[in-house]
């Protein structure tokens, strides 16, 4: 099952914590988002393979942006 | 003397800043990131500047186009306001080579203080107390575990170059030492550049308490009484007062000495802050000095009805302090509330976006100072700080009681802010009967 990750508040990629292939856990930073100074981590919302990144680093990013693909 | 002012910074602090430059007649000059093209300090100053793209580090950090903005505007005084460059002291250094007034202290007491270590040290010399602990870097764990084994459990993994509760690693018992640790320098190589930590004791439920100096250079050195900050989240404050409630006048007056000592000791000139931990057993401990005007500068000038950025902007051109320090009186009550762009609903995640509608109150004993308005964006670049709520009074309940009904009053759309969680904090039995520590809000004592 491929599922979408989204970002759940608007911000700036500060750090990409996981490449295409990772196994991650249900809760893992997929990657991490920096707003108003707040290192704040993309969760991964269950366990599974990341299939796909879509942002790179220092790009902004809007809430609801798909950031990752799960699959 | 000083004609024109360039305030090195944005949103409230801005504008407050170029007020006191009005006051005095000074011409003002506003520098701004592409994301604050269209910001109120942009719109108030008499010329404004464009710095560079929206990362701060491209444009309210970098040093160089600062310096390029003042001599393209003519300044002769950079204001450099809190956060940002306000504590570096090459940039005091490189505002001195250029031919232009710092408006703050010299670049040496910035680095003195700005280094934890350093700061612990001299400060224990002038007989202030200060937080049992390492007073230099530790090398690693087992050093860490060593003076550990003295102070006691718990204890704080802090970082050197630190500050504002940045990179802090708290340890309860010794099989988690060697992990915090390395956690530590790890954070503090992420945020300060230097992995550089060092190890204090831990005190439970403390309150902050901080005392605001004021030193002119010219032998006087004075201190403007206390601000009570202990409501903070993440070592961030969010509700300050003067004066503060149930401190013994022995304590207090303890503080104001010990404050005044450090900051002669440091030769220390313009405004600043001592931070001090008090105990619930009533003794305190030096925390840092802050090297800057404080976001919560408006509950002092409140209490006292003096004006520090006016006489900061005085003592920088070189006049004497006007106060004489038996003067100077708590004259009457304040408070503050921080209002940030934060959602307390949702674990304080912030809150990015335009405000659609802003609607504060006015009146007796109210004053706003705001970076934002109707219509503004606010960017994910900088601190989340949208405005501050000052109330005063002639007594702590007037003052309270006003804040309250201004929280109740206050409207903002658009971005969540924490002025419901400031609410149920003016509701509370701890701030009414004003016995507050500063890990209140983390064990949610103010939670909905």
């Amino acid at each position: 099952m491929v599922e979408e990750i989204k970002a759940h508040i608007t911000g700036v990629v500060f750090q990409i914590t996981t490449k295409p292939g990772d196994r991650i856990a249900a809760g893992d930073a997929v990657i991490v988002l920096e707003s108003m100074k707040m290192e704040i981590p993309v969760e991964a919302p269950r366990a599974g393979a990341i299939k796909e990144i879509r942002v790179r680093e220092g790009q902004t990013v809007q809430e609801g942006d798909v950031v990752a693909v799960l699959e | 003397m000083i004609r024109t002012v360039l305030v090195a910074n944005r949103g409230e602090i801005a504008r407050r800043i170029f007020r006191a430059c009005r006051q005095l007649g000074l011409k003002t000059v506003a520098v701004f990131s592409e994301a604050d093209r269209d910001s109120p300090h942009v719109r108030e100053a008499d010329h404004a500047v464009a710095i560079g793209p929206p990362p701060a580090r491209e444009s309210y950090l970098n040093i160089d186009r600062i310096l390029e903005a003042a001599r393209t505007s003519r300044a002769d005084a950079i204001h450099p306001g809190y956060g940002f460059l306000s504590e570096n002291w090459r940039f005091a250094e490189a505002c001195r080579a250029a031919g232009l007034i710092f408006v703050g202290p010299s670049p040496d007491a910035i680095r003195q203080m700005g280094d934890k270590t350093e700061a612990r040290r001299l400060m224990a010399a002038a007989g202030v107390p200060v937080v049992p602990g390492s007073h230099e870097t530790v090398a690693d764990a087992g050093e860490a575990e060593h003076i550990t084994r003295e102070i006691g459990y718990p204890v704080i993994l802090k970082a050197v170059a630190g500050g504002g509760g940045i990179g802090m690693t708290r340890v309860d018992k010794p099989e988690d030492l060697a992990t915090a640790f390395a956690t530590a320098t790890r954070r503090a190589q992420a945020a300060f550049g230097r992995r550089d930590v060092y190890v204090e004791r831990y005190l439970e439920r403390p309150r902050h308490v901080e005392i605001q100096v004021f030193g002119d250079g010219e032998g006087t050195t004075v201190h403007l009484h206390e601000r009570e900050c202990s409501i903070q989240r993440r070592h961030q404050k969010l509700v300050e007062e003067s004066p503060a409630p149930n401190l013994a006048p022995a304590l207090k007056d303890g503080l104001a000495r010990a404050a005044v000592a450090g900051a002669r000791a440091v030769g220390y000139v313009n405004a600043g802050t001592v931070e001090f931990l008090v105990d619930a057993a009533g003794g305190f401990y030096f925390l840092e000095m802050n090297t800057r005007l404080q976001v919560e500068h408006p509950v002092t000038e409140e209490v006292t009805e003096l004006d520090l950025v006016v006489a900061q902007l005085r003592v920088a051109q070189g006049e004497r302090l006007p106060w004489r320090q038996e003067e100077i009186a708590q004259r009457r009550t304040a408070i503050e509330c921080r209002v940030y762009a934060e959602d307390p609903a949702k674990g304080f995640l912030p809150s990015p976006g335009k405000v659609e509608r802003l609607e504060l109150p006015s009146g007796e004993g109210i004053r706003i100072e705001s970076g934002v308005e109707a219509g503004s964006v606010v960017p994910v670049h900088y601190d989340p700080l949208l405005f501050k709520l000052i109330t005063h009074g002639t007594s702590r309940a007037e003052a309270v009681e006003r804040m309250a009904a201004v929280l109740e009053r206050s409207v903002v759309e658009g971005v969540r802010t924490t002025i419901p969680f400031l609410r149920r904090v003016l509701a509370s039995d701890a701030l009414r009967q004003g016995r507050v520590h500063t890990q209140m809000v983390e064990q949610g004592a103010f939670d909905g």
